[in-house]
């Protein structure tokens, strides 16, 4: 960590241990964090995405001690998780609509990053890190899915193992591998949860050191202005960001609950209640709210570029779409962190998410007619954003004057709408 | 002093030895390690041993279609009318998506029309996953959309085939591909 530990064994069996072992001294410097004092509730998703990678987990572990990962008994084994183990159906609800509000929660993680400015130097690892962790994340819900069996669960895993036969000469191999068959099978149902289970630990891991990098570059914080005097700027994690984060936490399980509770199957597929049948495809194979985005950019593809196919150009794109996030510090050429005082990347930015938005819900409609227009549009602008209007942007833009810290951004109004406190703070 | 300085310089190369030799064996050691682990992956003994599957036919009418499983993945079988094998056999190969025949049972290089596609005309045989991303077409089942060119349509993306299984119309890149077959008796197939 990359401030001075303050912390003092306070007692004899404190004082051994820190000589042998010194892992209080690490919870508190952990605890202790200088934290910019203006982070706003933007900044929460970070501690409620780590509440959901524990909830899942737990969830998880619990439900692999009912479920049978074979072909003929996996989608009863689910039946009898939600019919006969007790408090089966709530584990089960829990872990499945987890998973949707893990994605809500790391979309809107992700976005705040992006309108901040929270990639760019000296945080580039944070969000490589962190792309990483959407790309694991991304991997183990589609394998999660898959295991119980459904319609909806055999031909998502049909339609995206195919997805890799469409690279020439490696394509054919790498299936057959992942499948362990010519088709979905029992092999692939096993194999499925194996790494499904795996995973999740990978995550945790690559979670730990998200975090680590982040203390050692420090939080941004939505001045983008970096801490200039720790007194002034910063707050402890503990109990400021603690509670606040608590709070945070507390109002987003409220929404989970509320999924949970009331509305538990309203973010899943009807069809995944139809055991899986290899030969009968349901009539519109959709993949889970999550990954509609990148589902319509997939079929945006409907062309084909020079040698490349129409359906290597969509896999090409679907990959692409996640392999720029990883170019992304280095795309942004503009000195100024924050959108807040880059008002022309603001609008670009407003532009982003309603294209995002709108390539989820053009994912959920049928790839016909002018559909299929709407979605080349919306890809070409996905694109666009970050392969040009991001590195244009910081050569023309004007952007407006920064506070000169932390502090002056707090006590000092520089926006216009808000009230100046300083006199009443000082 | 001079001897010292003197086995100093003699000893990198010996060291030097020791070390590529060193990991040379690790490498190698790793390269055991992985070939198994990886490998374990690939279709296994079981999988491998239900490539073979021998169909009857007698009981399939003409203009009639059966779906049978192969390797995991479905085969559509159907027996055509002598209107149908006369519309595809006339179809030029100009209007066809995918000009290769992609029989497994006659050279790659083979062309698409219809007598490459099929070993008896009556009998059109074709494993039922779309080229596209792998669905299985509509079409063999009784009152199943057939598409366009009558054949099968697939409801996924909307690809077409007609009755000889090739692509029509759609995004799927290529034919549905004939699996290797022959008929061991007057009405009866063995696939793969």
């Amino acid at each position: 960590m990359s401030h001075p530990s303050i912390y003092k064994p306070g007692t004899a069996i404190e004082r051994w241990l820190d000589r042998r072992l010194p892992i209080v001294r690490f919870g508190a410097d952990f605890m202790d964090f200088p934290t910019p004092k203006n982070l706003n509730y933007w900044w929460t998703f970070g501690a409620i995405l780590a509440v959901c990678l524990v909830i899942q987990i737990i969830t998880g572990i619990v439900l692999a001690m009912h479920y049978t990962p074979h072909v003929d008994m996996a989608f009863a084994s689910v039946e009898h998780i939600m019919r006969d183990v007790n408090y089966g159906w709530l584990i089960r609800y829990v872990h499945a609509n987890g998973a949707s509000m893990f994605f809500l929660a790391v979309y809107i993680h992700m976005f705040r990053g992006l309108y901040y400015g929270s990639y760019k130097e000296p945080r580039e690892m944070v969000w490589i890190l962190g792309v990483v962790i959407f790309l694991l994340m991304i991997v183990t819900s589609f394998m999660g899915y898959v295991l119980p069996w459904g319609q909806m669960s055999f031909w998502a895993a049909t339609v995206i193992t195919n997805l890799f036969s469409a690279f020439p000469i490696i394509g054919e191999p790498i299936k057959t591998l992942l499948l362990g068959g010519p088709a979905v099978d029992n092999a692939t149902l096993n194999r499925f949860f194996s790494l499904h289970y795996l995973l999740p630990f990978a995550i945790f891991g690559i979670v730990a050191i998200h975090i680590w990098a982040f203390h050692t570059s420090g939080n941004n914080n939505p001045t983008g202005v970096e801490i200039k005097d720790v007194k002034k700027d910063t707050l402890a994690f503990h109990p400021y960001y603690t509670v606040k984060d608590g709070f945070a936490i507390a109002v987003f399980m409220l929404l989970f609950a509320a999924f949970v509770f009331f509305n538990p199957n309203g973010l899943g597929h009807p069809d995944n209640y139809i055991p899986a049948n290899p030969l009968v495809t349901p009539p519109h194979i959709v993949p889970e709210w999550y990954f509609l985005p990148f589902y319509a950019i997939l079929r945006a593809i409907t062309f084909d570029i020079g040698p490349i196919s129409s359906k290597l150009g969509g896999v090409i794109a679907m990959f692409g779409s996640i392999i720029v996030l990883f170019l992304l510090p280095w795309l942004d050429t503009s000195k100024v962190r924050s959108m807040r005082y880059r008002p022309v990347a603001q609008l670009w930015f407003v532009i982003f998410i309603i294209v995002c938005l709108a390539l989820g819900y053009l994912g959920g409609q049928p790839a016909e007619g002018d559909y299929v227009l709407y979605a080349q549009i919306a890809t070409a602008y996905y694109f666009a954003f970050f392969l040009i209007i991001l590195p244009l942007l910081g050569i023309f833009e004007k952007t407006k004057p920064l506070p000169k810290s932390i502090a002056d951004s707090v006590l000092k109004a520089d926006r216009p709408g808000m009230t100046p406190i300083a006199q009443a703070a000082e | 002093m001079s001897a010292t300085s003197k086995t100093q310089e003699a000893e990198p190369t010996r060291r030097d030895f020791i070390h590529i030799l060193a990991v040379t064996t690790a490498a190698v050691g790793a390269g055991g390690v992985v070939v198994p682990l990886v490998h374990q992956m690939n279709p296994d003994a079981s999988v491998l041993a239900l490539s073979t599957k021998e169909v009857d036919l007698s009981a399939l009418e003409v203009g009639q279609a059966i779906k049978v499983m192969w390797q995991g993945k479905p085969v559509f079988i159907r027996r055509r009318t002598a209107d149908e094998i006369k519309e595809v056999a006339a179809t030029p190969l100009s209007a066809l998506k995918d000009a290769n025949a992609r029989n497994g049972n006659i050279a790659a290089s083979a062309d698409a029309e219809d007598a490459n596609r099929v070993v008896k005309s009556d009998y059109i045989v074709v494993v039922g996953v779309c080229t596209h991303l792998g669905c299985v077409p509509l079409g063999t089942s009784q009152g199943e959309v057939r598409g366009d060119f009558g054949g099968w349509f697939c409801p996924c993306h909307g690809s077409h085939y007609d009755n000889s299984g090739r692509i029509r119309k759609g995004p799927a890149p290529e034919n549905l591909p004939v699996p290797p077959y022959q008929f061991v008796a007057d009405t009866t197939i063995r696939i793969g």
